[in-house]
């Protein structure tokens, strides 16, 4: 079960995913990234703060959207992670494919600079 | 010690088989990493199974056996009727490929790889078993 919330600050949109994300799930997040990006975002940060848990049908998400940002320079920056769910990213060498950084204010700073 | 838990191939039911993972070892010592890991594993090969063996069917039932060890040995079965697919004989994709093709597939088996110690399938009673196993250093 996961919730998924958003908010915009100072340009960017910031996705809260709250819960858990498994194959029955992430399609929730796959919508939400995508109506981000429909919006025409330019900034996309994902809080995974209240993040529990994450399969590899969440982590498809984002490793999908990986080539689209690149082509709309919009950077995708993920923050926030709990140690359990970084594992995951870990297990697969993820963190060097996907932006990811501790704080809200280090991911603002990060897609600050990607997207100049 | 060992546990069993039957479910329907349902994805909504998920949820419920990370908590049983989560029940059988808790008492454990297993650590917090070590445990969601194993979660994760279980997940990812039951979510397969449902997916692609069940077609979803919630009136097909997955198996789950337990078997928590004496000496940090953790023995976790799957059993089922379907068609088996031995993940030991499928060729993960290179993550880059998988970012080019845009593909959301493909990282669940790399993921039960690097996990588990060891993944193989057996048959029992006419039955699949997929029996994965993974050793820990337990108090």
């Amino acid at each position: 079960m996961v919730h998924i919330k958003r908010l915009q600050e100072d340009g960017a949109d910031i996705i809260s995913v709250i819960g858990e994300i498994d194959a029955s799930s992430s399609i929730e997040l796959d919508l939400t990234i995508a109506k981000s990006l429909g919006e025409g975002y330019r900034k996309i940060l994902v809080d995974c703060s209240a993040l529990e848990y994450i399969s590899s049908a969440g982590l498809g998400v984002f490793m999908s959207y990986i080539e689209e940002m690149k082509d709309k320079n919009v950077p995708l920056v993920l923050f926030g992670m709990k140690e359990k769910v970084a594992n995951t990213f870990s297990i697969l060498g993820l963190a060097d494919l996907l932006f990811i950084r501790d704080t809200k204010q280090e991911a603002k700073k990060l897609a600050d600079e990607l997207s100049v | 010690m060992s546990y069993q838990y039957n479910i329907g191939c349902s994805l909504s039911n998920l949820k419920g088989i990370r908590e049983f993972i989560r029940n059988s070892l808790k008492d454990q010592n297993v650590p917090e990493i070590e445990m969601s890991a194993i979660v994760l594993a279980l997940d990812e090969m039951c979510s397969n199974l449902m997916i692609h063996a069940h077609h979803c069917n919630p009136d097909h039932l997955l198996e789950l056996h337990v078997d928590v060890p004496t000496r940090g040995k953790f023995i976790f079965e799957i059993i089922d009727d379907g068609s088996v697919f031995d993940i030991n004989e499928f060729h993960e994709p290179e993550l880059d490929n998988l970012v080019h093709q845009k593909r959301k597939g493909g990282l669940g088996i790399r993921l039960v790889k690097a996990i588990m110690d060891n993944v193989e399938y057996l048959k029992r009673n006419d039955k699949n078993v997929c029996r994965l196993t993974k050793q820990l250093k337990v108090d």
